[in-house]
């Protein structure tokens, strides 16, 4: 299949102005998104992930460089950050509908729509709970849920997982990899995390520290759907090494 | 729910405090213009409740007070959202905010009386200008302190200008802003008594001087007595705000 890729980045540079000549925190990124592509880009913290997917959500000009979308058109966007980012005065219900009460759909129907996302992410009983009593990872199932109940064209992930605990993140690698294959979207998802990288995409950029840079590619050719026994295959294990290596 | 034991211990105390207030009156010998007996005050209360006149001077003076809050208030948000949004606007304002700060309202009083007139008009004027600068600088501090991510998830997801002030920015901003107005809605009772005292031919300020004026002792204590209970109301009704729409923040865990 060689169908036209829903996202094209060519030649992307930011440059943050600062007192000394700028921070060069993207340098010449260029890659290029399918439809239903599950893309990673692993870096260490300062690479520029965060910025790499502020600009494609459009929160940020690039310095230079093109990012563009098929048809030109703007995608549908959902985004999940490395905080659950819930308004606190909003009940679990309340947060997930919020995309559609911006899109004016009605209520009923909205809350028809959340419901079924709570139950996606596992959720049942939380409807009214205020986020303060939720526990970390209840809190970013919330964020996922509301990240896809508006049914974006296209999802970003900015290390959704980096503030949980190593078993609620490993837990919700699985509940993520599970969701993704019923929902069937485009997601590009940043990380440093090289395990969670190689559990959830199809494809991993690494990116160097300062100015971010693609320094490698690497397609993921592990089987789907995947669960924990994957991590210890010999497979995994030498995608990891590999990976390891191109990080310094 | 049962009145707890809480709840009758401050109305025991109260009781207390007017047989204490009784019991001074009757072993000082104080003269009634001087310090009149509970059971004096209470005569009095009734006799400008039957005659109409306490009623009348209360509303006039709850008028100018939901005036001035209503004015004060609207203009201290839209003016602090203003401020909050931009960094120059508040360069170039500040100078005169921190100056206008310096001046005490009781001092210009009488100032805007002049130029107003000893109708309510001046009095709703001193009120609001009382009430201003709290809710002004808490307006500001709320709105600055919105969470940066937010506003991207906001914006990541399209929503408009007016979305993002309706359901992001005011909502995270109501509980300073309604800390700012439990302190306008006292302060307001002050504004609105320091401008009938300057000049006024109604009001409970006016009631206070005329009592005042004609030795009618247990007329300032009525006057007094009404004072404090628009200013206890102002003070439940935020807090039936706060309790209304700041649930989140009180969950019993
Ligand atoms: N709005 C900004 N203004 C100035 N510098 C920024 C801004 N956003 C990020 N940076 C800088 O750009 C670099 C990359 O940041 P970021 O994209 O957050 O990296 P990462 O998410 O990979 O940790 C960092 O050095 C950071 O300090
Ligand atoms: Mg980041």
């Amino acid at each position: 299949m060689t169908a036209k890729p829903i996202l094209t980045v060519k030649n992307l540079s930011v440059i943050f102005p600062d007192s000394n000549g700028g921070l060069h925190a993207l340098d010449d990124i260029s890659f290029e998104v399918h439809s239903r592509d599950f893309i990673c880009f692993l870096g260490p913290s300062g690479s520029g992930k965060t910025t790499l997917l502020r600009i494609i959500a459009g929160l940020l000009q690039p310095s230079s460089g093109q990012v563009s979308f098929v048809d030109n058109l703007q995608p549908k966007i959902g985004m999940v950050f490395q905080q659950a980012h819930l308004m606190p005065w909003r009940t679990v219900m309340d947060n997930i509908k919020l995309p559609l009460e911006l899109e004016g759909m009605d209520e009923s129907q909205a809350r028809i729509k959340a419901q079924e996302m709570i139950e996606l992410v596992g959720l049942n009983g939380f409807e009214d709970s205020w986020p303060r009593d939720l526990s970390g990872g209840m809190a970013q199932r919330v964020g996922i849920a509301r990240s896809l109940v508006h049914d974006p064209d296209l999802l970003l992930l900015d290390e959704p997982f980096a503030s949980l605990d190593a078993l609620t993140r490993e837990r919700m690698w699985v509940e993520l990899s599970r969701i993704w294959q019923v929902k069937q979207k485009t997601v590009i998802m940043v990380t440093h995390s090289i395990n969670e990288s190689l559990f959830l995409a199809d494809d991993v950029l690494v990116l160097t520290q300062r100015p971010g840079k693609i320094k490698l590619e690497v397609k993921v050719d592990l089987p789907r759907p995947r669960n924990d026994d994957i991590r210890y295959t010999s497979h995994f294990g030498k995608l990891a090494r590999k990976l390891r290596g191109a990080i310094e | 729910m049962k009145p707890s034991f809480s709840h009758w211990l401050g109305l025991f105390s109260i009781i207390l405090g007017v047989f204490a207030w009784e019991l001074i009156v009757r072993l000082s010998g104080l003269p009634r213009f001087i310090l009149p007996s509970p059971l004096d005050v209470w005569m009095r209360l009734l006799k400008s409740l039957a005659d109409g006149s306490l009623l009348y001077h209360t509303s006039i003076t709850l008028l100018e007070i939901t005036l001035g809050l209503a004015v004060g208030v609207t203009f201290a948000t839209l003016l602090g959202y203003m401020l909050a949004k931009s960094r120059s606007l508040e360069k170039v304002l500040s100078p005169y905010l921190v100056a206008s700060q310096a001046i005490p309202v009781v001092a210009i009083a009488p100032l805007l009386v002049i130029w107003l007139g000893h109708g309510i008009i001046s009095k709703v004027v001193i009120c609001a200008l009382i009430v201003f600068f709290p809710v002004l600088v808490n307006t500001v501090v709320g709105v600055r302190a919105v969470p940066p991510a937010l506003y991207d998830m906001m914006h990541s997801l399209r929503a408009s200008r007016w979305q993002v002030m309706s359901k992001l920015e005011v909502p995270a901003s109501l509980p300073v802003l309604l800390g700012g107005l439990r302190i306008g809605a006292t302060l307001s009772v002050i504004g609105a008594i320091v401008g009938e005292l300057v000049d006024a031919k109604e009001g409970l300020g006016f009631l206070l001087k005329v009592g005042d004026f004609q030795y009618d002792t247990s007329m300032v204590f009525v006057a007094v007595i009404m004072l404090v209970a628009l200013a206890l109301a102002l003070y439940g009704i935020v807090t039936l705000l706060e309790k209304r729409f700041l649930k989140w923040q009180h969950t019993p865990s």
